[in-house]
């Protein structure tokens, strides 16, 4: 009994302990070396269409709306204050510090993370990639190198997006329909906004996340089961882990950056 | 056709991103407004400097003119100073001029009134490095009430 758990236990952390190392190998694979910009560059063009410009929607949608409710929300407690003219900073805070780049990645792990996942686990059920191998055609440096830097470069720049247009719905509630007036909207806004502190800083959290998201992807599509059940399984994993872990770091960097 | 569709698309979304970067950083951060620029370093030293804080701004007449750049204690009195920047561009006040530690409105924050003094033969202009000599303490609202309620029970 107790040694069977125990067993499961081992197991559990073994394999846990060899997917870090496979996904490890499969990075270094894939990014280390001699770069190709001539065959890498359309790549990671192609990629950077598929898994930024395809997102943009989306992004631009969820940062409207969350601009708008985050400023509707803001108004009814500070107007009780009467401190209505701090919902520019309220908002613009929140959206750099905080919601800009963890729901941008939150919402990249949805929508880029899950179809990369699918797509490779998909070439490996179809033996695509093995078919590159006998080709003499590297499938790290081909398939997943692009897609790892098209992530990398992609989800700050929609973060940042994401933060715009934010602002500029918390504009469209707090000033347009709730009657804040404008100019005290962005100029205490800019005088509580600093730019390294929370921009640069909002756009390092983003480049840490895009990292983490890009990879669970990968790998779990690299190192899924080449079945229909595993790869739906892989899918699955890829969301909720790489979900998990952002929430997770977004803890710590916030602890390193704000929390001092 | 497909590639040069896809390249277009990539170069908007670029663009777009720098763009809300710039709008980021001039529109809501507002910086190279007042992170650039030549500015010049005056020292004051008040008895309470209240909730003055690093960076708050310091006001001529309601117009910003420069930042605090840092507040210490004077080792010899433990007196606070205060490291004031002020731009280049506004490099002509007199050593006549004061310093109070005011309060925009009745909560919100306290910033650095700077009043220009008067000029005549024997007044000189402040120069990089030298002190304001007048200057007032931040009024605490919790001593002015404690004054009050004294007052009232003589």
């Amino acid at each position: 009994m107790i040694t069977d758990k125990l067993q499961n236990l081992g197991r559990d952390t073994i394999n846990n302990i060899a997917g870090f190392g496979r996904s490890g190998i499969m990075l270094f694979g894939a990014l280390v070396g001699k770069p190709d910009f001539r065959k890498g560059f359309p790549l990671f063009i192609k990629q950077l269409y598929v898994i930024g410009v395809l997102s943009l929607l989306i992004i631009v949608v969820s940062g409207l709306f969350i601009g708008m409710v985050l400023a509707l929300q803001g108004y009814t407690v500070l107007v009780k204050f009467g401190a209505e003219g701090m919902l520019g900073p309220l908002v613009a805070l929140s959206l750099l510090r905080e919601l800009g780049p963890v729901v941008t990645a939150l919402l990249f792990a949805g929508r880029a993370g899950s179809a990369l996942t699918a797509e490779i686990g998909l070439m490996k059920a179809t033996e695509q990639l093995s078919g590159m191998e006998m080709m003499a055609v590297d499938p790290l440096r081909r398939i997943i190198a692009p897609r790892f830097w098209a992530g990398v470069v992609s989800m700050p720049l929609l973060a940042l997006v994401f933060n715009a247009v934010g602002i500029l719905g918390g504009h469209l509630i707090g000033v347009d329909w709730l009657g804040v007036d404008a100019g005290s909207y962005w100029s205490t806004m800019q005088a509580n906004v600093d730019l390294y502190q929370d921009v640069v800083n909002g756009v390092i959290k983003s480049i840490v996340f895009a990292v983490i998201v890009i990879w669970i992807a990968l790998h779990k599509g690299f190192d899924a089961i080449p079945t229909s059940e595993g790869i739906s399984r892989a899918t699955t994993q890829t969301v909720v882990t790489a979900s998990l872990t952002v929430l997770g770091f977004d803890f710590i960097l916030t602890a390193l950056m704000f929390g001092g | 056709m497909t590639t040069r569709k896809i390249e277009i698309l990539v170069g908007t979304f670029i663009v777009l991103a720098a763009a809300a970067f710039f709008m980021l950083a001039l529109k809501v951060a507002n910086a190279g407004v007042s992170g650039s620029g030549e500015s010049y370093v005056l020292y004051a030293k008040f008895d309470n400097i209240g909730g003055l804080k690093v960076r708050s701004p310091i006001k001529v007449g309601g117009v910003v003119v420069g930042r605090v750049a840092s507040i210490d204690l004077d080792r010899v009195y433990y007196t606070p100073v205060v490291k004031m920047e002020i731009n280049s561009q506004y490099s002509n006040f007199p050593e006549t001029s004061s310093v109070a530690i005011l309060t925009s409105g009745l909560l919100g924050e306290q910033y650095l009134g700077l009043q220009p003094g008067f000029i005549d033969e024997t007044v000189e202009i402040l120069a990089d490095g030298d002190s304001v000599q007048d200057t007032r303490s931040a009024i605490v609202l919790e001593e002015l009430i404690g004054q009050f309620l004294f007052n009232r029970g003589n």
